[in-house]
């Protein structure tokens, strides 16, 4: 067993939070946020969308199956998300120092530690995430004795995109389909769900102008932060509608390809991080639970004429994703390829697959 | 709104008596239901014979009917009230069956009744094991190999291919009656005989005993969107039913991709099975790969689905009763936070466990071992933010002088490794023995198969036990160490236990530990579960305390504006629904009266812990501790302890020491009727007349006494090591047979022993006084004479042969008592009559048993009257009068022998009935008639089987066996009683007792259901005619053959079918009778 060396968090409004130290001995900063998941620890911390962020899980007990292996094959994760972990701690209720399954390799301290992230445990996880609830996402800080052993760091002021993307083109798969994927942090199970689709993969770096490219479908994946930082995809974009390819986003993809479409975004107060979230597909009785990770939206109102929101979230009424009125472009601001979550809404890449072989 | 608004009337089954494996939480979801109905204001009819339930309480439903779910009285009730539509996942599996037989005869067609939710060809889809496979293996889903045989050659040839062990399952049976697990072809012959006499269909299975066993609450609306609400984990592996074992929700040990893999899977299962509804997936899964197979589906709300709902604050009994009108889950709101979609699946912030509650002690000769067939009566969650202090809390739940996982007294094994290997009610325990005596982790995980991961956090526990007994005073306890311990659950006791080993008063140094640690702020927080992990605002207040946190989720006021209503926990033999019931009309009463009601209980089967009955429910433990803690933070008005059954009775005294305002009857005046030596004494000063009765501590001294009185005593020992809490001994063998059942008798274990009055009558008073003045009193009688535990007997009321003399001196009694004892509140006294010579022999400050079935009958809720008194608020006395009432109303007893293996089914002084009905009638007969049919009797055919026992009940049943006689029904009967019936000229065919091993033997004739029904009334205790007896008792319970065991109950039963027919039975609902 660890030793249980005493360590805050400490809320830029001043609140502090007292626990103790698992995974590395360090301190760490960024803006503190919370998923409501009850599973898949490993896929949120791989998450590139939780990049210049502390992840609050407010399910208590974590650490139980423990971190299965870290095998990457020609720039695919087995079971991860992305290359590495992406928040810069990890703040919990109850950690499991031992952990059972049959598919681990270590424990989740021991995988923190591995990769220099910290992570506190003892936090009153409710009460912190009625904190965030109430005044919104705050940065925070993971400091042993006092706030001056860490700078604070607000990932709003950085590309968080450009940090995490892929900084050459990679190629996956050889199908019958081209796509081309701009990765402004792409999760793994995306790169999955296509390739299992009969897909040929071009992964392009965010800034990448992909319009030199020869392809059936252009894909943009989800990615962390303020869309606002990623202009020249925008541009990139509005280059490609001029063709009629079709076009998918995911996430950060929605928000771009809205942008493309003439509409704004902006920040929710405390964003959706979670396994749960009900959306409707609009002028339907669908309805589909739904994994989210996202904290700015698209404002349903400033969507051009040649737009219509495809998915509403049942909760808040926000926007969960649109589609062009009359080409085959589409996007959701949820996961349809889950991981982690539920996997209702993955025939969104069936969709995608069809609009290209039309 | 696409509801179907052409229904304008419902009718709603419900599940009838409790009984194992159908408990409290059909009475929670048909309520559900019922108030789901009513906001639209659809007409509501329900047939429930369970008139303890709150369901069955007036302004639930628009009609009740108390009569049997059966198909042929349902038939009756469809015919009389013309309903539009028919729910039928409501009640249980009793409900489903019958619903399933009105479609099959086509009686819901004639009468144009639709089943509104799932359809009827989906409930036969999965109550199909053949048509079930099928229709998983059209969408490539896996199920358990399983073959469907008809005969023992065709199961035994079955196991042959597949291997053992198999298990084998009775088609169509309640929460697997009649299944088991086999290792050898002998096993499975006899445990096939057995289950071919449920169902004639059998299912035998390869085992899969070790994996673990998960299983998903699902939802589907008519527009085919799905959620799982819940999801749930067994601590036991695969191979201890569902029912018998710990769980957990959400689940522990899966990875995202395994609990989205079954979760994906469930969802495709329930659209393809087309449910309507709510559902519940049970699937095993492999714990060494992501390989699963589905075990069953339940096309109904289930005992799953009722703890679902409490787990995670999502009422699913409410919304399948809206989905089944044509609501879309989109249109309707999560009723937690009021404004986010009920299309959502709830995150919990928290964990729950659930601890099945045991009983087995009460039982004669039952097999302790669980497996695949249901035995717990009750169940208690537990809800943490570690484990650790969810399992504790639950530990403790249970109330079975268990303190959490530790720091208990040792339970006696020989073999602690069989104790691991095949479980029994107490294994758990056993884990906490194999650590200390060293097993590893692994050791463990080998001998049980429960998941590493439970039992590393047992082994933590464990460990952090140690750590305290390091320490000698409780101030020496480091304080990290101490809020360690509070966040791993341990109650103060534990604390003091461990630490001062040699304190004589461990109450008082709890007590200590309380101090000391709230000096140091080690207090415990109050969390909401709100279904969203704190994501949205909640408006509802579901709360439970938790030293995982550091502040709490709602604000004190500090205004006494609250009353506290203390629960009944767990569903036990004693204490069930009636609880309930009189708990929430309680909380109803203090509502009306303007005060802020809250609620402590953990019984997740329950009305009582449904967030919207209360201002303010604390699903938490009702230990002293707790509910000081509560108290605390709450700073009531006062606290009401005397409808939540001898729980919060027992608080009493304690609760009073710190100065707690008790509402109702004092402290003081509930100690002297507690107490058997105050409550005597008091008795004798008032020159009340009691059975003899001393406590005694040596062998001598007992049989001195009994020369005194002489035989037959009643004997209460302090400390039993097995089987009944007390017996009724007629002779000095069969005393010392029980003695010797006593670990010993000596100063510090006393053993009570009464005067046992034969023949006598028993008469209960259940009242309600102010300032020890009675306001409302009924008088109630049992059926059998004294010696049957008064919640096994038969009673009716009002009393339809007690003489006004009798009637005239219990009143003055219980006035007197009344006066004495300053009763404010309810109160039940129970008497011995006979003749007109009446003795009390037990006395309760608090709600009893039956104080919802006299005031169903009377129409007059003592409950709310009693609360009103308790409150201060002025009361009238009622002008109503149970003599003036034109009808009866007869409450009997549920058994649930069939579920206990080996267990004697007699009555006796302890109680064994797990449940009860009320039934009402014109006269005693039609009363009796409604209620044994309500309780599984039915009116035999042709041949009925005596074994009349001594002489005095012989000449008791002569009259009866006349009767059927005459009736033209061919009696059966053994020696005595053959020999006794000629010479009182009755025919009857003799047949010969097990030991006779002759033909026609009794045995036999029960094997073959020769029999419709068998009367055995026990003679007496010694060694052979317990096992004949037995062996033909018993042979009756598993072979599905009514029986009854008491002359009085089969005389008035007889009687009864004798002068009246089933169609003679009037159809009447409640507000019929006036």
């Amino acid at each position: 067993m660890q030793k249980e060396r005493p360590m805050k968090l400490v809320l830029d409004d001043g609140t502090v939070f007292y626990g103790k130290s698992f995974g590395y001995e360090g301190a760490a900063s960024g803006e503190v946020v919370f998923n409501t998941a009850m599973v898949g620890y490993p896929e949120s911390l791989t998450d590139p969308s939780y990049s210049g962020q502390i992840l609050a899980v407010t399910f208590p007990l974590i650490g139980n199956y423990g971190v299965p292996e870290s095998s990457i094959t020609n720039s695919l994760s087995a079971f991860y998300e992305s290359e590495k972990i992406q928040v810069r701690g990890l703040i919990i209720s109850d950690y499991s120092f031992e952990y059972s399954h049959w598919n681990a390799d270590r424990s989740l301290g021991e995988w923190l530690n591995e990769n220099k992230i910290t992570g506190i445990y003892g936090i009153d996880t409710r009460e912190l995430t009625k904190t965030l609830r109430e005044k919104g996402s705050m940065l925070g800080k993971i400091v042993f004795e006092n706030e001056n052993e860490i700078e604070q760091y607000d990932p709003n002021l950085e590309n968080q995109v450009a940090m995490v993307s892929c900084k050459e083109i990679i190629r996956y798969g050889s199908g019958s389909k081209k796509v081309v994927m701009v990765d402004c942090g792409v999760k793994h199970n995306i790169l999955r769900c296509l390739l299992k689709r009969d897909v040929e993969l071009i992964r392009v770096p965010w800034d990448y102008d992909f319009n030199t490219l020869e392809y059936d479908g252009l894909f943009i994946s989800n990615g962390p932060g303020n869309p606002e930082h990623c202009e020249i995809t925008v541009n990139n974009i509005k280059k490609a509608m001029d063709g009629n390819k079709p076009i998918f986003g995911i996430c950060m993809g929605n928000q771009l390809l809205s942008k493309a479409g003439g509409a704004k975004t902006y920040k929710l107060k405390y964003g959706h991080r979670s396994h749960n979230q009900p959306v409707q597909m609009v002028n339907t009785n669908r309805c589909f639970i739904t994994s989210q990770n996202h904290g700015f939206a698209v404002d349903n109102n400033t969507l051009g004429k040649e737009w219509e929101p495809l998915f509403i979230n049942m909760n808040d009424g926000t926007n969960e994703g649109i589609r062009h009125k009359t080409k085959p472009y589409f996007s959701a601001q949820f996961h349809p390829e889950a991981s982690s979550g539920p996997t209702d809404t993955e025939f969104l890449f069936d969709d995608f697959i069809q609009l290209m072989n039309k | 709104m696409p509801i179907n608004k052409k229904i304008k009337k419902i009718l709603l089954l419900g599940s009838g008596a409790l009984k194992i494996g159908e408990a409290g939480e059909f009475d929670y979801s048909g309520s559900q239901a019922l108030k789901a109905l009513r906001e639209e204001g659809i007409k509501t009819v329900l047939i429930n014979p369970n008139i303890a339930t709150v369901q069955t309480s007036e302004g639930v439903a628009d009609k009740i009917y108390f009569l049997p779910v059966t198909p042929y009285f349902v038939e009756k009730v469809i015919q009389k009230e013309q309903p539009d539509g028919i729910l039928l996942s409501f009640g249980g599996q009793t409900a489903l069956n019958c619903g399933v037989k009105l479609y099959q005869s086509g009686v819901l067609e004639k009468y144009n009744v639709k089943v509104l939710g799932t359809p009827v060809q989906s409930i036969i889809d999965t109550e199909d094991r053949e048509l079930f496979v099928k229709k998983l293996d059209q969408i490539d889903v896996k199920t358990i190999k399983s073959h469907a045989v008809e005969n023992i050659e065709d199961a035994l040839k079955a196991a042959n291919e597949l291997g053992y062990p198999i298990i084998i399952r009775a088609a169509y049976a309640l929460g697997g009656l009649g299944s088991g697990f086999c290792n050898t072809p002998e096993e499975l012959q006899k445990m096939a005989e057995k289950a071919l006499s449920y169902s004639n269909q059998l299912l035998v299975e390869k085992s899969l005993k070790g994996w673990k066993e998960i299983e998903y609450e699902v939802v589907r609306d008519a527009y085919d969107n799905c959620i799982t609400v819940c999801n749930m984990e067994n601590f036991d592996p695969l191979g201890i039913h569902t029912g018998e074992s710990i769980v957990v929700a959400p689940s522990q040990t899966l990875t995202n991709s395994e609990y989205h893999k079954l979760r994906e899977l469930a969802v495709r299962i329930i659209r393809h099975i087309g449910i309507i509804g709510e559902c519940n997936v049970q699937y095993a899964f492999d714990p060494e790969s992501e390989d699963y197979r589905v075990i069953e589906v339940n096309a109904r709300l289930s005992r799953s689905s009722a703890l679902a709902s409490k787990a995670t604050g999502y009422p699913l009994a409410f919304v399948a009763a809206k989905l089944a009108l044509g609501y879309g889950l989109f249109e309707l709101k999560n009723s937690v936070t009021k404004t986010t979609s009920a299309f959502f699946e709830p995150a919990l912030d928290y964990i729950v466990c659930k601890i099945p509650r045991w009983d087995l002690g009460k039982f004669h000769g039952v097999s302790k071992e669980i497996g695949s067939s249901m035995k717990s009566v009750g169940e208690v969650m537990a809800i943490g933010r570690t484990f650790e202090e969810a399992i504790q809390k639950g530990l403790r739940m249970i109330s079975q002088g268990m303190h959490g996982f530790v720091a208990n007294k040792t339970l006696e094994t020989d073999d602690l490794d069989k104790a691991l290997s095949s479980p029994t009610d107490k294994r758990i325990f056993m884990i906490e023995q194999a650590f200390n005596k060293g097993y590893s982790i692994e050791d463990i995980h080998q001998l049980t198969k429960i998941d590493r991961w439970f039992l590393q956090k047992l082994h933590y526990i464990y460990n952090c036990s140690v750590q305290l007994e390091k320490y000698n005073t409780i101030k020496e306890i480091p304080p990290d160490l101490l809020k360690k311990a509070k966040q791993m659950g341990f109650s103060d006791f534990q604390i003091a236990k461990l630490v001062e080993k040699k304190s004589a008063d461990l109450e008082e140094t709890s007590k200590k530990v309380r101090k000391y640690r709230k000096e140091l702020g080690i207090v415990p927080v109050v969390k909401q579960i709100d279904t969203l992990a704190a994501e949205y605002p909640a408006q509802t207040n579901y709360l439970y305390l938790t030293y995982n946190g550091n502040s709490n989720d709602v604000k004190y006021l500090g205004d006494h504006r609250s009353v506290i209503v203390l629960g009944s926990g767990a569903y036990r033999i004693g204490s069930s629904v009636e609880f309930d019931w009189c708990s929430v009309n309680a909380l109803q009463a203090i509502r009306k009266a303007g005060w802020r009601s809250v609620m402590i209980n953990y019984n997740p089967e329950t009305v009582s812990t449904d967030y919207d009955m209360c201002d303010r429910l604390y699903f938490d433990e009702l230990t002293f501790e707790r509910v000081m803690d509560i108290i605390e933070l709450e700073n009531p008005h006062g606290v009401i302890l005397s409808v939540g059954g001898q729980i919060p009775n027992n608080l009493a005294t304690r609760l009073d020491t710190e100065s707690v305002n008790i509402l109702g009857t004092s402290a003081t005046s509930i100690d002297n009727a507690e107490n058997r030596h105050k409550f005597s004494a008091m008795l004798d000063r008032l020159q009340i007349d009691q059975p003899r009765w001393k406590e005694l501590s040596s062998l001598d001294d007992i049989h001195n006494f009994v020369n005194e009185v002489g035989y037959p005593v009643l004997v209460r020992p302090s400390y039993v090591l097995s089987g009944a809490a007390m017996n009724v001994c007629s002779n000095d063998q069969e005393l010392e047979n029980f003695l010797q059942l006593a670990a010993n008798v000596s100063k510090k274990y006393p053993v009570v022993v009464s005067e046992f009055i034969q023949q006598a009558k028993e008469i209960e008073i259940d009242a309600v006084a102010k300032n020890g003045e009675i306001v409302m009193y009924a008088i109630s009688e049992h059926i059998e004479f004294a010696g049957v535990h008064s919640g096994d007997a038969t009673i009716q009321f009002p009393p339809q042969k007690l003489y006004v003399e009798s009637v005239r001196r219990i009143k003055k009694i219980a006035r007197q008592i009344a006066q004495e004892l300053n009763i404010s509140g309810p109160f039940n006294i129970q008497f011995l009559a006979k003749d007109n010579d009446i003795k009390v022999i037990e006395c309760n400050l608090r709600a009893s048993r039956s104080f919802p079935f006299v005031s169903k009958i009377l129409k007059i809720n003592f409950i709310e009257l009693a609360a009103n008194i308790m409150l201060g608020i002025e009361v009238e006395a009622p002008n109503k009068n149970e003599f003036d009432l034109d009808y009866v109303g007869i409450k009997a007893s549920q058994f649930s022998f069939s579920r206990l293996q080996k267990a004697d089914p007699v009555l006796g002084v302890d109680m064994v009935s797990t449940g009860e009905v009320g039934c009402i009638g014109d006269g005693t007969y039609e009363a009796v008639l409604k209620s044994m049919l309500s309780v599984g009797y039915t009116i035999p055919e042709k041949n009925i089987l005596f074994s009349t026992g001594p002489t005095k009940t012989k000449t008791e049943l002569l009259e009866s066996a006349r009767m059927l006689y005459e009736k033209g029904y061919n009696l059966f009967s053994t020696a005595g009683t053959h020999k006794f019936f000629a010479e009182n000229g009755i025919p009857s065919t003799l047949v010969y007792w097990p030991s006779d091993n002759k033909n026609p033997s009794a045995l036999e004739m029960i094997r073959e259901k020769k029999l419709d029904m068998v009367i055995n009334i026990p003679k007496n205790y010694t060694q052979g005619e317990l096992k004949n007896g037995y062996q033909i008792r018993r042979a009756a319970i598993d072979f599905n053959v009514p029986l009854i065991t008491n002359a009085r109950l089969a005389s008035i039963f007889i009687h009864a079918f004798c002068t009246m027919t089933q169609d003679e039975i009037k159809i009447k609902s409640w507000d019929e009778y006036k």
